[in-house]
């Protein structure tokens, strides 16, 4: 990767939830797909655990992150995606509204957690990146991927 | 027995124990108050301690049993871990590696000894604090009991009932058994040698089948003069006893024929030890050794490695998922639409489902192994522990060809080797005891494999005195652990949990065998990570029984495809009784529970659809329901389903970490249209 002489600067992908950005770095995400498969519901799971799906031979479970954040649930469409997360040798499927680009976010460009506030879901966040103007919600993979109870 | 076919599974394990040692006496240097390091030094130790001896490596096994010495003192904090310390660990490692290494290279450990290290070891020992006192008399009691083998020499050696039974095994087939005293010369120099010779020599002729003292024994000079063998043999007395008086500083050859004939002995024993590992011969003599000439087996030959290719567990995963897409395909192929089913085409898909079909078999078998594999070692194991401790113990093994995925084979070994080291050694009594007791002299330990659902079970079970748990609350207030109120009240089951904390052992004695208070908790840290559980039951003066419960990981398994609402489910085959429509007048309640009578019994039974909580529908408008009888030990549960779409051979997927807490769910499966059906927890949702 060229851009790795910048210091700090890092590929993010970004995606939307309702009206907002989010970014997740891109060496935490193993590949993105279309939502055009059944997702097959666990029970005694909480809301946002839509359930797991089958990856080439392989169960990943799958998490709506509006639901996580305590927006309305998904309404799936041609934009849905489901972006598969590697975190701690975990795979795991998030369900986003739709996909947009990949961003290169340095130092400038990003600000940490404690400048922060307002209504954003400030628990899973990392920073908030904002290259030209945009606000870009930075998540933090390791909680959203953590157990409801441990994360709170 | 021929060890070759283990030899393998030694090497392997040993490069893998050496590797970890050599990484955690590093970083015992870097901590020297590490005792966590200390204790993972102490547990290899131990375990290649117990690996060599079941191989025959003697002089590994002693080594590591002289380090083991050391290392309890480090524990006991009766020495300190200082550089010097360190070094001599290292240098006992590297002498280690150098055993394996000639295991490798010639099948036999080689004959450098390193009783050098082991008196830098027990030197060691001597220089420790004075708090050790108590220590270095167990030490003591580790040692093999000489002076008593000693003083049977002189009168008729007295057989087991194994021996009898090989005697009147061999005197059917037209051969004698000789008791051979050999007495050396009192200037003799080389003791050991000089036996190495005549033992060379009597394998010429015959099969040694017994010694005194041990063979082990003679090899470290721990006799006087004499030693007496029963050999059997073809060949003419005055043929050997010619060959033994022309070995130098053979003194005196006494030779007595055995006129064996005790029917009530013969037992079903000997059935499971193929003759030639009658006696305990260190590897490189039984190599040097030419193959007996009437033996029933021949001699161990040497032995090289090869011919296995250890393959990464990973890779055999990716191989099994390619291969359950390539079926899923099939499937899919199979049931397109819009096709013309040609005969070319029918054929064709015919034989890729039979190629597919094998591929699979074929992968799968790859992975699973029968549990003989590992049990195969044991028989051997259990007698010369028995032997070494004087008792009788008969070892009954079942479900030997239960098979179990390779991950949990390979791994299984090193506990049960402690659980049934500890049931010879703690739970079987003295000979004397049991008579005392009113049981039969000999004890019996029963090793049992058999797949319950979803799992594999291993019992080892003694009929020896059990757990003493009054001894265990005992020792854990004297050790602090729990103050001698709160004791008190601790329940049995409590109690016995104790015995799995590390360094917990209630034995008295300290011997070879066992009873320092590595195993139980080592088998338990082994067992879950395998994802398995151990659970004990005793009673005293009757015996314990240990239960490991192993999961059958990525098995295939004979399924029930059900529906309930809009979702497919799948029950396990083997745990569905039988299927039955029912009308909503058939369910009673019954303390708060709805069951149905069948067969003049009640059964409760559970309404999947809320248990599941599926949405939509409702069982309430229906007429008939689908009631799927579920078996779960001897208990009958119904579970109520939509409707039942079929049994199907399914493979079984993790649902992986993130949803491991699902308890109604075990794993899942890929169904032929690429989407994901659970399958379902048989035992929790019949709770």
């Amino acid at each position: 990767m060229a851009d790795q002489n910048t210091t700090d600067a890092r590929r993010y992908l970004v995606f939307r939830l309702e009206n907002d950005e989010y970014g997740i770095e891109i060496d935490k995400i193993s590949t993105i797909i279309e939502k055009d498969m059944d997702i097959t519901r666990v029970p005694k799971q909480p809301a946002f655990v839509k359930g797991v799906i089958n990856l080439r031979g392989e169960i990943i479970p799958v998490l709506s992150l509006r639901l996580k954040f305590g927006l309305d649930d998904d309404v799936y469409n041609e934009d849905t995606r489901i972006i598969i997360i590697k975190v701690d040798d975990l795979s795991i499927g998030l369900i986003v509204d739709s996909v947009a680009e990949v961003v290169l976010l340095d130092d400038e460009t990003t600000e940490s957690v404690s400048n922060i506030a307002g209504e954003r879901p400030l628990e899973y966040l990392k920073g908030v990146g904002k290259p030209d103007g945009r606000i870009i919600t930075l998540l933090d993979l390791e909680k959203i991927v953590m157990p409801e109870e441990a994360a709170t | 027995m021929d060890m070759s076919q283990y030899l393998e599974i030694f090497i392997e394990e040993s490069k893998e124990h050496l590797q970890s040692l050599n990484q955690s006496l590093l970083q015992l240097e870097k901590n020297p108050d590490d005792r966590a390091m200390l204790n993972e030094i102490f547990r290899v130790a131990h375990t290649i301690k117990g690996m060599a001896g079941t191989m025959g490596f003697n002089r590994m096994s002693k080594l590591t049993h002289d380090m083991e010495n050391v290392l309890h003192a480090l524990r006991n904090d009766e020495l300190e871990v200082t550089p010097e310390l360190v070094d001599i660990l290292f240098r006992c490692f590297d002498a280690l590696e150098n055993y394996t290494a000639n295991i490798i290279e010639t099948g036999s450990e080689g004959n450098t000894d390193s009783k050098e290290l082991s008196d830098v070891l027990s030197g060691l020992l001597r220089n420790k604090k004075k708090s050790g006192a108590k220590a270095s008399e167990q030490t003591k009691a580790g040692a093999p009991p000489a002076p008593e083998t000693e003083r049977e020499i002189a009168s008729d050696l007295e057989l087991d009932q194994y021996e009898t039974n090989l005697i009147n095994k061999a005197a059917d087939m037209g051969n004698d058994a000789w008791q051979i005293t050999v007495r050396l010369n009192k200037g003799c120099l080389l003791k050991s040698a000089r036996a190495f010779i005549i033992f060379k020599t009597l394998e010429r002729h015959s099969e040694i089948i017994k010694s005194v003292p041990p063979v082990q024994d003679i090899e470290d000079e721990k006799f006087d003069f004499e030693f007496t063998v029963i050999v059997l043999t073809r060949a003419d007395a005055e043929v050997i006893r010619k060959d033994l008086n022309s070995i130098a500083e053979v003194d005196d050859v006494i030779m007595k024929l055995i006129k064996e004939r005790n029917k009530a002995a013969v037992g079903v024993q000997a059935e499971e030890m193929p003759a030639a590992d009658q006696l305990q011969i260190p590897a490189d003599i039984r190599q040097a050794a030419a193959p007996g000439q009437d033996g029933p087996e021949p001699v161990t030959k040497k032995t090289k490695t090869g011919k296995t290719v250890r393959v990464d567990i990973d890779r055999l995963d990716v191989l099994l998922n390619l291969v359950s897409e390539l079926i899923i395909q099939k499937t899919r192929l199979e049931g397109l639409e819009g096709i013309e089913r040609t005969q070319q085409y029918v054929e064709a898909i015919e034989y890729l489902e039979r190629i597919t079909t094998s591929l699979h078999d074929a992968v799968m078998k790859v992975r699973m192994v029968p549990v003989e594999t590992v049990f195969n070692r044991f028989p051997r194991m259990i007698r010369d522990v028995s032997r070494e401790l004087g008792k009788e113990v008969e070892l009954e093994m079942s479900g030997v060809d239960t098979e179990l995925d390779r991950t949990v084979i390979d791994e299984i070994g090193d506990p049960l080797i402690h659980l049934l080291r500890n049931a010879c050694d703690h739970g079987i009594e003295s000979k004397e005891e049991r008579r005392k007791l009113g049981k039969p002299e000999s004890g019996k330990i029963e090793l049992k494999a058999y797949q319950d659902g979803n799992n594999v079970v291993i019992e080892v079970g003694d009929d020896g005195q059990g757990i003493d748990v009054e001894k265990v609350r005992k020792k854990i207030v004297e050790r602090g652990l729990v103050s001698k109120d709160a004791a008190a009240n601790l329940s049995k089951k409590d109690l016995i949990e104790y015995l799995f904390r590390p360094s917990f052992s209630t034995a008295e004695k300290v011997t070879d065998i066992s009873g320092r208070g590595v195993g139980l908790d080592v088998v338990k840290t082994k067992i879950e990570t395998l994802g398995g559980t151990v659970e004990v039951e005793t009673e005293t003066g009757r015996g314990s029984r240990f239960y490991i419960r192993l999961p059958l990981t990525l098995a295939i398994i004979q399924a029930l495809l059900v529906m309930i609402g809009e979702e497919k489910y799948a029950i396990q085959l083997s745990s569905v009784h039988k299927i039955i429509n029912i009308t909503p007048d058939d369910i009673k309640t019954v303390q708060k529970q709805e069951v149905v009578m069948y067969r003049n019994s009640v059964i409760p039974i559970v309404r999947l659809r809320e248990v599941l909580e599926v949405p939509g529908g409702s069982d309430a408008d229906q007429k008939v329901m689908t009631l799927v009888i579920v078996k779960k030990g001897e208990r009958l549960t119904g579970f109520i389903v939509d409707r039942i779409i079929g049994q199907q051979e399914i493979v079984q997927k993790s649902l992986g970490k993130y949803l491991a807490g699902t308890r109604v769910i075990t794993s899942a499966t890929i169904l032929g249209d690429g989407n994901v059906a659970l399958i379902l927890d048989v035992n929790a949702l019949a709770n």
